[in-house]
């Protein structure tokens, strides 16, 4: 086949509906016909555009917002078998809409490496992965009030699961006390330790202080992740994590950075880049809408997300957010806190331009949206005998 | 047992191949001239893109730069996209 009838529509339709038609056409067929098609389809695919004037946007807020009714108020869906539960349905969505910077659940997908993604030692891997604390691995607390010292046993079955050894604890212990205590492990069992305070006053109360402190020390893990799960995607394992650290996963050596997502917006905003994040906020609401059941076109979310992240920040659809970045005053008053608005205009003296769609509505002027939009102009010819009249 | 990658544990992390991460590139001049003469707008019109975005940070880029990034997109398979680097305080 002749690959010049499709290189002068190159520009004219994407590549991707090209290689549709390439790939839909029959192997014997002539030139004549291949041209006959690439014209009709380039005709449909005109009639397809959005055309200059059409309130996108408009389309956009009724096509996701009345399936969004019909989503169930408050829905958790449970990740595997563990009680991992997770955000989803409307609160979901408003969630990332609203561009929040504090999500209800973090939740993170973490990609091994080869070996470790067909299940080698995918338990330990997740487990290392899993902030700790002191708290975890102590069986027993007792106080010895004669001679003020507090005795810790240690879960040897715990620590060796993860490779530690009461040594490491010792030594987490003097860092984050860096003086007023010693620690030791006793004469009798190595993994009893003996904490004893070494200032004279109140030696007690201090021990007994220490007690609640100790609980809540950081022993090893990345920070953040509260729960762990391995599970089994497709052909590999993964391990989902509710509590999101990319940056310190990251640097894990048995994790794939290039496939390890979160579901927190403006952390992949941050680490990844205002680019990942609108893909990550198109990815989340088509995620939400998907496993209600519901069909959205995908182009509304992405117009969504795109004018979220215009901005070189991640912004929410709110009054603190894209609405703010109008530039019409009485486009934002008609929002939300109309007298806020208006006071702070007349301070500073704006003008308003009306040049978009709402302040023309308030003063009861044609609104430049679809055919509102196009504007007579009159050419005046220098030698002022044709007069010409073009649309602007 | 949480083993930190060996080589340079204060390495930036190269983000660029990521699957969220679209390619981004520098526009030459030329192409910046010839895209706002196409879209007839001025640059401060263009979307825009911090100056230490984590996509952008190592391409040494100045504020008023434009960057060309190529986005794979389910409904045009390719689409491109343009970002004006800023300054953000």
């Amino acid at each position: 086949m002749d690959n010049k009838l499709f290189k002068e529509y190159e520009d004219l339709i994407p590549a991707k509906i090209i290689d549709d038609v390439k790939a839909s056409l029959p192997d014997k067929i002539s030139d004549s016909k291949v041209k006959k098609i690439m014209e009709l389809v380039y005709e449909e695919y005109k009639n397809s555009l959005a055309e200059p004037g059409e309130s996108v946007g408009l389309v956009a807020a009724e096509s996701i917002g009345e399936p969004s009714t019909q989503m169930t108020l408050n829905t958790f869906h449970f990740a595997g078998v563990s009680e991992m539960n997770v955000t989803t349905g409307l609160p979901r969505i408003i969630e990332v809409l609203d561009g929040r910077a504090e999500i209800s659940t973090k939740m993170m997908q973490i990609y091994l490496k080869s070996p470790y993604s067909e299940g080698k030692d995918i338990k330990k891997i997740a487990e290392s992965i899993k902030e700790t604390t002191l708290k975890e691995y102590i069986k027993e607390t007792s106080i010895d009030i004669a001679e003020s010292q507090m005795m810790l046993s240690l879960d040897e079955d715990k620590l060796s699961r993860v490779g530690m050894k009461p040594a490491t604890i010792i030594k987490v212990l003097e860092k984050a006390f860096a003086k007023g205590y010693s620690f030791k492990p006793s004469k009798e069992n190595e993994n009893v330790l003996i904490i004893k305070s070494t200032s004279k006053e109140d030696d007690l109360n201090n021990i007994y202080k220490l007690k609640e402190k100790l609980q809540e020390i950081y022993v090893n893990g990345i920070k953040g992740i509260k729960q762990v799960l391995p599970v089994r995607k497709g052909e590999e394992y993964i391990v989902v994590t509710s509590g999101s650290n990319l940056k310190d996963v990251f640097k894990l050596e048995f994790v794939n950075p290039d496939k390890t997502i979160t579901n927190d917006i403006f952390e992949i905003e941050k680490i990844l880049g205002v680019e990942a994040a609108r893909q990550a906020i198109i990815d989340e609401v088509a995620k939400v809408i998907d496993e209600q059941g519901l069909n959205v076109d995908l182009r509304h979310i992405m117009l969504v997300s795109d004018i979220m992240t215009t901005s070189a920040t991640v912004l929410g659809v709110n009054r603190y957010g894209i609405v703010k970045e109008k530039p019409s005053v009485l486009a934002r008053a008609s929002f939300e806190t109309p007298i806020k608005h208006i006071i702070n205009a007349s301070i500073s003296g704006e003008t308003d331009y009306l040049r978009s769609v709402i302040e023309n509505v308030m003063i009861n002027q044609v609104v430049p949206v679809g055919t509102g939009l196009p504007r007579l102009t009159v050419k005046v010819e220098k030698k002022g005998k044709k007069e010409k009249s073009e649309k602007e | 047992m949480v083993k930190k990658r060996k080589s340079k544990p204060t390495e930036k992390l190269d983000v660029s191949n990521h699957i969220l991460v679209p390619k981004h590139e520098k526009c030459s001049e030329t192409e910046k001239k010839a895209l706002l003469k196409k879209f007839n707008v001025e640059i401060k019109d263009l979307p825009k893109i911090s100056i230490n975005d984590a996509a952008i940070v190592d391409m040494n880029l100045q504020p008023g730069d434009v960057v060309k990034i190529t986005r794979a997109s389910p409904t045009a398979g390719e689409s491109i996209f343009y970002r004006v680097v800023i300054e953000i305080k």
